[in-house]
């Protein structure tokens, strides 16, 4: 039978499992608390960017300046520092903050001023507006509601991309190619729309549907674990960890 | 970085909360079904390269009690091994922490699939005298099912016909003792508890699908639920059989349309059996499955039902009806004899 592969399993080519980065951000070491930041931005700051964007009806231009001047802020003065994941989880306190930051922007009428600050991360806001013309935001979806959904977003496309890259440095890209065709679904279709069948792959790719099925099991699985991994990273301990995966994925991690 | 879409995001958010079957001996193909409890999946037994079913709890934040549920449903449907109930193979913990069972997959479709088509009166009654017999043999064992509906009657590719979904069965008073303590010892392990009690469906309670469902249950009498209260939704179904309409109650629990007045081809013993299990006091009903069971039998065989008492009129017209050919051969040989009578005499 197949072999199926294992994220950080026996052959451990994966990176070992991610610690927090909230945790990390309180380092006195700066290099590892560089790292953290670094980390956290990556993750939040799309969604923070689209958040101002919505809920706080800013101009890109603004919402820019908002965006860098928010992390920037944070880290100068570790609101970090002050997160306790027995209040609400990580997300909520970003969030939280992220308001009151704007709030404070305008009722002052700072304006941040692009790389005026000390710290200037490069973010591909062109990126982020792209997206918010692709995918609008639906008119049920409160704007925290819509902050979670974006972060969910991020998490998971960070976590594809790991995959793709974690399959490439194995050199079984097909497992990778399968996830990619049957569950990604890159033109957005529904299976029941778009009728890909195990069959058809199998053919598309030149191996047998036991392969197919065994492949995407693996893929499925690897996601699922680069996802965790990403989750934990992003969460301030142990118990968001837990509370946050089996409010994500229904798992529950032992 | 790689730009999802809203369909990308929701296939992925379900790749990955799908269940995680690493370590078992068990590969994920697709899902099947969505219950409030459970989901249903087809998967690949890889040691024997066989299709099979897998019922997993929808995730661990469903609760202790209804991850109990679903491992007394495995051991109910277990201990049940009649042809018209679908055999479990195995129940487990995945890696991921939830409760899941094997059971064999049935391919075909549901009993509201099969009315909607074009049969006969008389194949219906054959379907479900068939999952009644399952039912029967069910209380026969001391479990009540609880949530019979057509959606839940399976008939298979062979025309047999398979009850599912025992989620919310009750194994009677007299008859849980093994089960449940089994069930308790598995979950136990999967909380990592160490001993405390787990609740059984509390009374007052409401469980079941509101239109098949017995007036009691209705009230959430879960404690006082006996075998009736399944005769009750078989009545349900066997309305649904006839009319291809659940049954509607009046605001003083009375049924608003008959059978026959919504198929007149329902004959008045077949629509006497349907009231008589749908009747608002269980002691008016059927006391088990396995009467109803002989009653609809009688009805396929044109025989007299203990629901209906036939006048003389309709009881010489059933048997004329029966013996249909025996009467047309005997006027034949009548009016032979007449006509040779006749002819002689001139």
């Amino acid at each position: 039978m197949e072999q199926d592969t294992d994220i950080g399993g026996q052959e451990n080519r994966f990176p070992e499992t991610r610690h927090s980065a909230i945790v990390a951000a309180r380092s006195e070491d700066v290099q590892v608390r560089q790292r953290a930041f670094e980390a956290i931005v990556a993750s939040y700051w799309k969604p923070a960017y689209k958040y101002i964007r919505i809920k706080w009806k800013a101009s890109n231009e603004d919402a820019k300046d908002l965006t860098q001047g928010f992390f920037t802020t944070a880290i100068e003065k570790r609101y970090f520092d002050s997160y306790d994941s027995t209040i609400a989880s990580f997300q909520t306190f970003i969030r939280t903050c992220l308001d009151r930051f704007v709030a404070n922007q305008r009722k002052s009428q700072q304006r941040l001023k692009r790389g005026g600050s000390s710290e200037h991360f490069s973010l591909d806001f062109s990126e982020a507006e792209g997206e918010l013309l692709l995918q609008p935001r639906a008119d049920e979806l409160t704007p925290e509601d819509y902050f979670h959904r974006e972060w969910v977003r991020n998490l998971f496309s960070q976590s594809v991309e790991r995959l793709q890259q974690h399959y490439k440095e194995k050199g079984s890209e097909v497992y990778f190619n399968l996830f990619e065709r049957y569950d990604l679904q890159a033109d957005g279709q529904d299976h029941s729309v778009d009728k890909v069948s195990y069959a058809s792959l199998a053919r598309e790719f030149g191996v047998s549907t036991m392969d197919v099925t065994n492949y995407l099991a693996a893929a499925r699985r690897d996601f699922r674990k680069l996802v965790l991994n990403n989750l934990r990273e992003l969460t301030g301990g142990e118990d968001e960890f837990r509370r946050e995966a089996r409010a994500l994925l229904g798992v529950e991690i032992k | 970085m790689r730009w999802l879409s809203d369909q990308g995001l929701r296939n992925l958010l379900r790749v990955a909360a799908d269940p995680d079957f690493g370590g078992t001996k068990y590969r994920l193909l697709d899902e099947i079904s969505r219950g409030g409890m459970g989901t249903v999946y087809r998967a690949v037994d890889t040691e024997l390269e066989r299709q099979i079913a897998i019922k997993v709890l929808n995730g661990p934040e469903a609760g202790e009690d209804i991850a109990r549920r679903m491992v007394r449903e495995a051991q109910i449907i277990a201990r049940l091994e009649h042809p018209g109930i679908v055999p479990v193979h195995d129940v487990g913990l995945l890696p991921d922490g939830r409760v899941f069972y094997a059971m064999k997959l049935v391919r075909g479709g549901r009993l509201d699939q099969y009315a909607s088509a074009d049969v006969s009166l008389k194949d219906r009654l054959r379907k479900f005298q068939a999952a009644c017999e399952a039912v029967a043999f069910a209380h026969s064992h001391g479990v009540i099912h609880r949530d019979l509906k057509p959606q839940n009657i399976m008939i298979g590719s062979f025309g047999e016909v398979l009850v599912l979904d025992w989620g919310v069965a009750k194994v009677m008073p007299t008859h849980s003792t093994q089960a449940d303590s089994e069930a308790d010892t598995l979950l136990l392990a999967a909380n990592g508890n160490t001993g405390d009690e787990l609740q059984d469906t509390a009374q007052g309670t409401i469980i079941g699908t509101p239109v098949y469902m017995s007036p009691e249950q209705a009230r959430g009498e879960i404690e006082g639920l006996d075998e009736r209260s399944d005769v009750y939704s078989l009545g349900a179904i066997l309305y649904f059989l006839f009319t291809g309409k659940s049954p509607r109650l009046t605001d003083e629990a009375r049924l608003q349309i008959r059978p026959r007045e919504l198929n007149s081809k329902v004959t008045k013993p077949a629509e006497a059996v349907c009231l008589k299990a749908l009747a608002q006091s269980r002691e008016d009903r059927y006391a088990n499955a396995r009467e109803l069971a002989a009653d609809i039998a009688h009805l396929i065989d044109d025989e007299p039902v203990s629901a209906y008492r036939e006048n003389t009129v309709e009881r010489v017209g059933r048997w004329l009806g029966k013996n249909r050919f025996l009467v047309l051969l005997v006027l034949t040989y009548l009016l032979i004899r007449v006509f040779f009578i006749f002819t002689a005499r001139r």
